[in-house]
């Protein structure tokens, strides 16, 4: 369980002022909210508010707990702090209601305008949809940032232009407005929570490993991550760890799909540059990797692999020269890519210098993973955290300078090497004997003890109705995504359903960006950072 | 050339109806607008890509207009916010067209049984096609176009389509 400081809502903007500017919290991960309605403690308020921090050596996490009794009188906003505060304000409020003084923009993201009520409070019903017949003009975003530019609407030279969310290149769920002077972008706004699918309110309503499949439609590119990640979370709350085999199968599966996803990645961006051979090149490959998948769990794209304390079964026999073909197949289609790249004029011109993002800004914008990384900032959670034996690995962090299009998407061909390096170790080190730990309380026996005595049929039939018991508690858990830091909150009131999840998805954060980082150029450049910065709709908007 | 000498033209000349002509090529060429939005998207894919290869089946034509299209592919996740958008671009789709729900959200909305998802696209829009699987596999998306061609080749009338369909947001 995570250690959590409660502090009063009066002095919350001093307390975490003095933690980023003095203790060196410089990385606001998330801020969430608990309501306390169906809590069984007569003292607790309706509301708590979460907020976890990052050290800026990226070892310690800290958390903060603020209660709040009343939803309207609300708590002061930390935007001037944390530009990554601002969406996760926006989303508190949206899904709760909670006041933030002093925002901004304190509007829905998620939920549509049209929406009455805040879905994630438990006196919502979690089945009452509610119709939405227009889509907003974003007009109310635009005129303050035009304002602020001083600029004219109604002059000859600027052109207000929208481009998604049904836009070719921007994965089907993502609005920019923007203004244009010419081809260039003077201002811009996003829109998002076209893809908003209720992920935190379905998790409140299943048990522990029926929420394993809704984490694989998080970030579908690489599905088993999402799925490593939820549970090692709710095993780190059990405080139990895998046997070795379950550990080096984990490492091995997750390194393939960060491989999966960087191809996704970069075969997308490289197509809406207009390289379409590179597109050939890297997806084939791809679909080996899935032939691969398919045949270990039935299925290519939402694996549903993992389980609280283990993982469905065993690798088949003959894994490893399969295997080994995939990592071939990748390894020719990557060079075939680059050849075609480095040196390239062409592609080197049209990247190189575009939507830099410094180090210091990344940081405030709350980037994570390999965009954060190409920015120059050495962070990586394998790394700073190690887990899984990855401190005994050898494989290198890589790391861009400027944090352009270029380095964002150089620094993702090179970790497909770094990723492949680990699975070869990975695969050479790997111990026989048990895939899942031996807690009849967690995993389910076998259907030979199930149908074969009355105990394991019991333990089958707790595990069934009730689900895996986690003590009470909360728990931010964090993992080496694809994307970035992949971060699950969970608070569990004893039961085998959780009482809140709460995810920290990279992508919303990179996203958060987006219409700040592409000012000042073209959107044809536009189009690229959104294909640079890998934003994955299931994950952003959950 | 004598024309009263019919037999001239038996091997040259196939009589048929107009309506049958066109379908026939209609068809072969059917030309997807592709509403991805999710993990369905990303399976659609790989269903243009080399591998599956949906131009050996004539429908790889994609189009970023819906204005050019007559197919619409309903990849992914449609929640009631994205549904006004589904509609204007069904709406600016010229007649005739299809339409197929890939996946189970597009088809009944899925596990989603939430505050946030549409409860199957065909609310808003008339579905010809539905394709089960969370996601399909990309021979399940090949297989509705396949679907629609026979559609197409059962019934070769030249008519407006789906005239009687009533869709939620078509009186807002």
């Amino acid at each position: 369980m995570s250690k959590i400081e409660t502090i009063k809502d009066i002095e919350l903007f001093k307390k975490i002022k003095r933690a980023r500017d003095v203790l060196g919290f410089s990385f606001l991960l998330d801020i969430t909210c608990v309501d306390n309605l169906n809590k069984t403690h007569p003292n607790a308020t309706r509301y708590e508010l979460i907020y976890i921090l990052r050290h800026s050596e990226f070892k310690e996490t800290l958390i903060y707990r603020v209660e709040v009794a009343f939803s309207e009188v609300g708590v002061e906003s930390i935007s001037s702090l944390y530009e990554s505060a601002e969406w996760a304000e926006r989303e508190v409020y949206d899904q709760y209601g909670i006041d933030f003084k002093n925002h901004p923009m304190l509007k829905r993201l998620l939920n549509h305008n049209e929406f009455i009520g805040h879905p994630l409070r438990k006196d919502y019903e979690i089945t009452k949809g509610q119709q939405c017949t227009t889509s907003q003009d974003l007009m109310d975003e635009m005129k303050p940032l035009l304002d602020e530019r001083q600029l004219d609407m109604n002059e000859d030279t600027l052109m207000i232009v929208n481009l998604g969310p049904s836009h070719p290149a921007s994965h089907g769920t993502i609005r920019t407005l923007a203004a244009l002077d010419g081809e260039k972008i003077v201002a811009a706004t996003c829109e998002i929570g076209y893809l908003h699918r209720g992920f935190e309110k379905s998790c409140e309503n299943h048990n522990y490993n029926q929420i394993i499949p809704y984490t694989d439609r998080l970030n579908y590119c690489s599905a088993i991550m999402n799925n490593i990640a939820f549970a090692k979370t709710v095993e780190d709350m059990l405080g139990v760890t895998l046997p070795d085999r379950g550990i080096f199968i984990r490492v091995i599966v997750g390194e393939l799909s960060r491989v999966i996803d960087h191809l996704v990645c970069l075969a997308a961006g490289l197509l809406d540059m207009g390289g379409q051979t590179n597109y050939w090149y890297l997806f084939n490959p791809r679909n080996d990797a899935y032939d691969f998948l398919s045949k270990l769990t039935g299925a290519r794209l939402t694996n549903s692999y993992m389980r609280i304390g283990g993982m469905t079964h065993d690798l088949y026999d003959g894994w490893q020269s399969d295997l080994e073909d995939v990592l071939k197949k990748v390894d020719l289609g990557i060079t075939e890519s680059l050849k075609m790249l480095v040196g390239n004029r062409i592609y080197n011109d049209r990247i190189t210098d575009v939507s830099p993002v410094s180090a210091a800004q990344a940081m405030s914008y709350g980037f994570t993973g390999p965009n954060l990384r190409a920015s120059g900032v050495p962070y990586d959670l394998r790394f700073s955290n190690p887990y899984y034996y990855y401190e005994t690995f050898d494989f290198d962090m890589v790391v861009g300078s400027v944090g352009d299009t270029y380095d964002r998407m150089m620094v993702r061909f090179d970790e497909m090497n770094e990723s492949m390096k680990i699975i070869k170790q990975a695969m050479s080190r790997i111990p026989n004997g048990d895939i899942n730990i031996d807690d009849r309380t967690i995993i389910t026996p076998s259907k030979e003890c199930v149908y074969g005595g009355i105990e394991g049929m019991m333990n089958q039939f707790k595990l069934v109705i009730d689900g895996v018991k986690v003590p009470e508690g909360e728990h931010y858990g964090a993992y080496e995504a694809a994307n970035g830091e992949l971060g699950f909150f969970i608070s569990s009131d004893g039961s085998g359903t959780p009482y809140k999840v709460k995810v920290r998805p990279p992508s919303f954060y990179h996203m958060s960006a987006y219409p700040k980082i592409i000012e000042n150029y073209q959107v044809a450049d536009a189009i690229l950072t959104l294909g640079s910065l890998n934003i994955i709709a299931g994950e952003m908007d959950r | 050339m004598d024309v009263s000498n019919t037999h001239l033209l038996d091997e040259a000349v196939v009589t048929t109806k107009l309506d049958a002509v066109i379908t026939w090529g209609r068809e072969a060429s059917l030309w997807p607008f592709v509403f991805g939005t999710a993990c369905c998207a990303i399976e659609f894919m790989a269903t243009a890509a080399s591998r599956y290869d949906i131009s050996r089946f004539g429908a790889e034509v994609l189009r970023f207009s819906p204005r050019h299209a007559d197919l619409l592919i309903v990849a992914g996740t449609i929640s009631y916010k994205q549904a006004p958008i589904l509609k204007q671009i069904w709406d600016q789709m010229p007649e005739p067209k299809w339409c197929v729900a890939v996946g189970a959200c597009a088809s009944t909305g899925g596990f989603y049984d939430n505050y946030t998802t549409l409860q199957g696209i065909d609310e808003i829009v008339p579905v010809d096609v539905y394709v089960a699987g969370c996601p399909p596999r990309p021979e399940a998306i090949i297989d509705a176009v396949l679907d629609i061609q026979r559609q197409l080749k059962r019934e070769p009338k030249f008519e407006l389509r789906n005239t009687d369909f009533k869709g939620k947001l078509d009186d807002v």
